[in-house]
């Protein structure tokens, strides 16, 4: 049985954070490529930057990866191939803890050091501190639902593929399950909601810099000229200004 | 052949007094903004010294430049690209703002606030990146003038040299060295960068940073071995040394060369080709790379360079430039110019007349004429370590090409006093270097007389382009806080938002001030005084307007030229 209350939280939420997330990005890319950067500390300080950012940033790729098999990957399709049950668990857990505690020790070295360095705690915009409440708030949620409920099984038996993941997917495909959320453990709604309030503030925050992340970088050559790209001047001609002839022989 | 034209600079360090006007005139123009206040994108360094930032020739400590790996190819000397990447959440070997210095400004305020005391309040330092008191213990240029002190033994350069011989050395001589970026061919600061953000253009090979690409990653500033990038802290954007690229498509010369005390800055084309670049940059020894670099540059006045740069759609002007080029004449024709650091094989083009003073000055203390050039050549050869530490600086240690140097500037030096004296000129002293008495005057004229037309060649960039040129993005220099840029802090941190145009005045307009006779025309009908271009000469019609002028009207104003301005 679904109520209201359900569908608002677990179906019209996440469709309003999408769309803030997706224009959100579009809107910020348009007009504030500028501000589109990391905002790297690391000119301050270096030695608790050097363990925390690559801890932080490893394990939560590392999480990430382990999200992509757990919500996007449907359960039939790990059967298929011949994965059971309990070698996914004991894997999922495994990685994921691993993860989630590199996550989580790198995170709190640096925001322990963003509160305790005099000139990185002052370059830290309120934007800032709002992100790091609620990503702090997910990523410990997170890893309470991976120890507690997936390792120690404190809320009972909860298979979050057949729960949550459903629900998941079914956001994207159109198949609309706020019942599943609705019965999932409470700290998995509550994951599951902070995940959504980041998602959010995401647009809004430095977290567009994993946007950037500079994979074409392995491919492209060394060295990137540019060259004016119309020999009459960079920009497009102003209206009724075009000129007759496009092509000069 | 890939004909490119490059835009670069000449300095005879003979002439550099270390004034440290160029840094100012830099700084002013490009780096008096929050988040900058570290950076100088021109410094001048006493050598021997540390540098700026510290020991940043230690290139086993801070990975710059390029480097050969097993295979013999060349790559960037912090590792591959897939290292590049990975290293990419805390980048390893960048230096720290103590490499650099930590910023300061006084409290000014307190002189005027300050309650009655017995004592005179005092202005105390404040660091600019904690606002906190600070003690200033070091600056871009802390080791002024101090080139034998106990902050010698930091210097890199002189690490290379032999130890024996340091103390003799330490007491003989210093000069100055003036360093902007290098504008190379081979950048490894844009090799460097993983958004792709640091390019070079195809029209005059200036290096630049595209702000609204960059992401602030970092990794350029451990790529350029000269450590001539650096990270704004407060935009998170890489910035770098432009070339006051502005100023050079309308045909001025850079800020810093514009006001260069000494003159000493020669700004001029080169033409190269950008094939031969990867070559030259991978030859197997060091000692090499000097010839190397001078092979990729290509003779404007060979017909079959003026034919293919035609096809390269090199305009015709930038080839006449490009022929009365002083950087050519400096580097090709009399080879008194040498690369900074050709080890770091980035093929810069920022190059140096190394300095003859320091073995003119020892001469001099030993009572002999300084001038005479059998005295100055013997000189040359028995100061081993002056020559050794220039070789370490401009020929990665090749002796060879930095004496050669210094024996046509002596050369000159000693032919030219014959003839100032009244005397004949004795053409056995520039053939004992190599050159004819014509090639030497002509030198003469290029180094010591320096006319402003011949020491800067800069062909426009082309009228149609320069305009919209003008207003590319970088940063005003006016965007400070309440400043007339007007930038401030957007709601995603410092200097979030769109860009503001760089130019305030029209560069165009500045040009013309600067190069006509009289004062700008203002004397057409409806003219208005642009304050911000008004250069204090005279009083311009409509500077203030009369008792009687109407404000909208159209004639000239011929009732101002009465009106004196009032207390």
């Amino acid at each position: 049985m679904t109520t209201s209350l359900d569908i608002v939280l677990w179906v019209v939420i996440p469709y309003v954070c999408l769309v803030v997330f997706i224009g959100g990005h579009a809107w910020r890319y348009t007009y504030d490529k500028f501000g589109w950067t990391t905002r790297s500390s690391q000119l301050y300080e270096s030695r608790l930057l050097r363990w925390g950012s690559p801890l932080f940033h490893f394990g939560i790729l590392a999480v990430f990866a382990g999200h992509v098999m757990g919500l996007a990957i449907p359960k039939s399709w790990t059967d298929a191939v011949g994965i059971s049950e309990t070698a996914y668990h004991v894997m999922a857990v495994g990685i994921g803890l691993l993860a989630g505690l590199a996550t989580l020790v790198g995170m709190t070295l640096l925001i322990y050091r963003r509160r305790t360095t005099g000139p990185v705690f002052s370059a830290t915009t309120r934007m800032d501190k709002a992100m790091y409440l609620v990503l702090a708030t997910v990523i410990m949620l997170g890893l309470w639902n991976t120890v507690g409920s997936s390792l120690l099984s404190l809320s009972g038996e909860y298979n979050y593929r057949e729960g949550v993941s459903v629900w998941f997917r079914g956001i994207f495909t159109f198949q609309l399950h706020p019942e599943l959320m609705a019965a999932a453990p409470l700290s998995f709604q509550a994951h599951g909601m902070a995940a959504m309030a980041i998602f959010a503030l995401w647009p809004f925050t430095r977290l567009v810099h994993v946007f950037s992340a500079p994979l074409f970088y392995l491919w492209r050559p060394y060295v990137v000229y540019r060259a004016k790209s119309d020999r009459f001047g960079a920009r497009a001609a102003r209206p009724g200004w075009d000129r007759s002839e496009r092509t000069r022989r | 052949m890939r004909v490119m034209a490059q835009m670069s600079m000449v300095m005879n360090l003979d002439k550099c007094i270390g004034c440290h006007t160029c840094s100012v005139t830099c700084k002013q123009a490009w780096t008096n903004r929050s988040g900058t206040e570290y950076v100088w994108f021109n410094n001048v360094e006493t050598r021997p010294g540390q540098g700026y930032p510290r020991t940043y020739e230690d290139q086993e400590r801070w990975q710059g430049g390029w480097t050969l790996n097993r295979r013999g190819r060349l790559q960037l000397k912090a590792g591959s690209r897939l290292k590049n990447l990975a290293t990419i959440f805390s980048s390893p070997k960048m230096p720290s703002i103590q490499d650099y210095y930590e910023p300061w400004t006084y409290d000014y305020e307190i002189l005027t606030t300050a309650p009655l005391q017995e004592h005179t309040p005092v202005a105390r330092p404040k660091s600019l990146i904690s606002g906190k008191d600070m003690k200033i213990t070091w600056s871009a240029n802390w080791d002024d003038d101090l080139g034998g002190s106990e902050h010698l033994s930091a210097d890199p350069v002189l690490a290379k040299v032999s130890d024996k011989v340091k103390l003799a050395y330490e007491q003989t001589f210093m000069f100055y060295l003036p360093r902007i970026c290098e504008h190379c061919l081979n950048p490894a600061c844009a090799a460097s960068c993983p958004s792709g953000a640091i390019y070079k253009r195809a029209e005059d090979g200036i290096v630049l940073v595209d702000q609204d690409k960059c992401r602030g990653w970092r990794k350029c500033v451990t790529g350029c071995p000269y450590k001539k990038v650096y990270f704004n802290h407060k935009t998170g954007k890489a910035e770098k040394c432009t070339f006051c690229f502005p100023r050079v498509e309308v045909g001025l010369p850079t800020v810093c060369a514009e006001t260069c005390v000494g003159r000493l800055r020669y700004i001029g084309l080169m033409l190269y080709d950008a094939d031969a670049v990867l070559e030259a940059a991978s030859v197997t020894t060091d000692h090499e790379l000097l010839e190397s670099q001078r092979g990729v540059f290509l003779d404007p006045f060979d017909p079959s360079v003026i034919r293919e740069a035609e096809r390269a759609g090199i305009p015709r002007d930038w080839i006449d430039a490009a022929q009365r080029s002083p950087v050519w004449a400096l580097i090709n024709t009399y080879k008194v110019a040498l690369p900074l650091h050709p080890e770091y094989r980035t093929m810069p083009m920022v190059w140096y007349i190394p300095p003859l003073s320091p073995v003119v000055d020892v001469v001099q203390e030993t009572g002999e004429d300084a001038e005479a050039a059998g005295n100055l050549f013997a000189a040359i050869d028995t100061l081993r370590i002056p020559v050794e530490y220039l070789a370490e600086l401009f020929t990665s240690g090749d002796t060879a090409p930095v004496t050669a140097v210094l024996k046509k500037l002596a050369a000159m030096r000693s032919y030219m006093r014959d003839i100032n004296m009244g005397r004949d000129g004795d053409p056995s002293i520039p053939a004992a270097v190599g050159m004819t008495t014509r090639e030497m005057e002509s030198m003469f004229r290029l180094l010591a007389i320096a006319k402003y037309d011949e020491r800067y060649v800069i062909p426009s960039a082309h009228a149609e382009q320069a305009h919209n040129l003008e207003e590319l993005a970088t940063e005003c220099s006016l965007d400070y806080e309440g400043g007339p840029g007007m930038g401030g802090s957007g709601p995603f941190g410092e200097g979030s938002g769109t860009g503001t145009p760089l130019a305030v005045e029209s560069f165009r307009t500045l040009k013309e001030r600067q190069t006509s006779d009289t004062a700008t025309d203002l004397n057409e009908p409806g003219a208005r005084v642009n304050l911000l271009n008004w250069d204090g000469r005279g009083t311009p019609p409509g500077l203030f307007p009369g008792p009687g002028d109407p404000p909208d009207h159209g004639e000239p104003a011929s009732g101002a030229h009465g009106t004196e301005p009032k207390p």
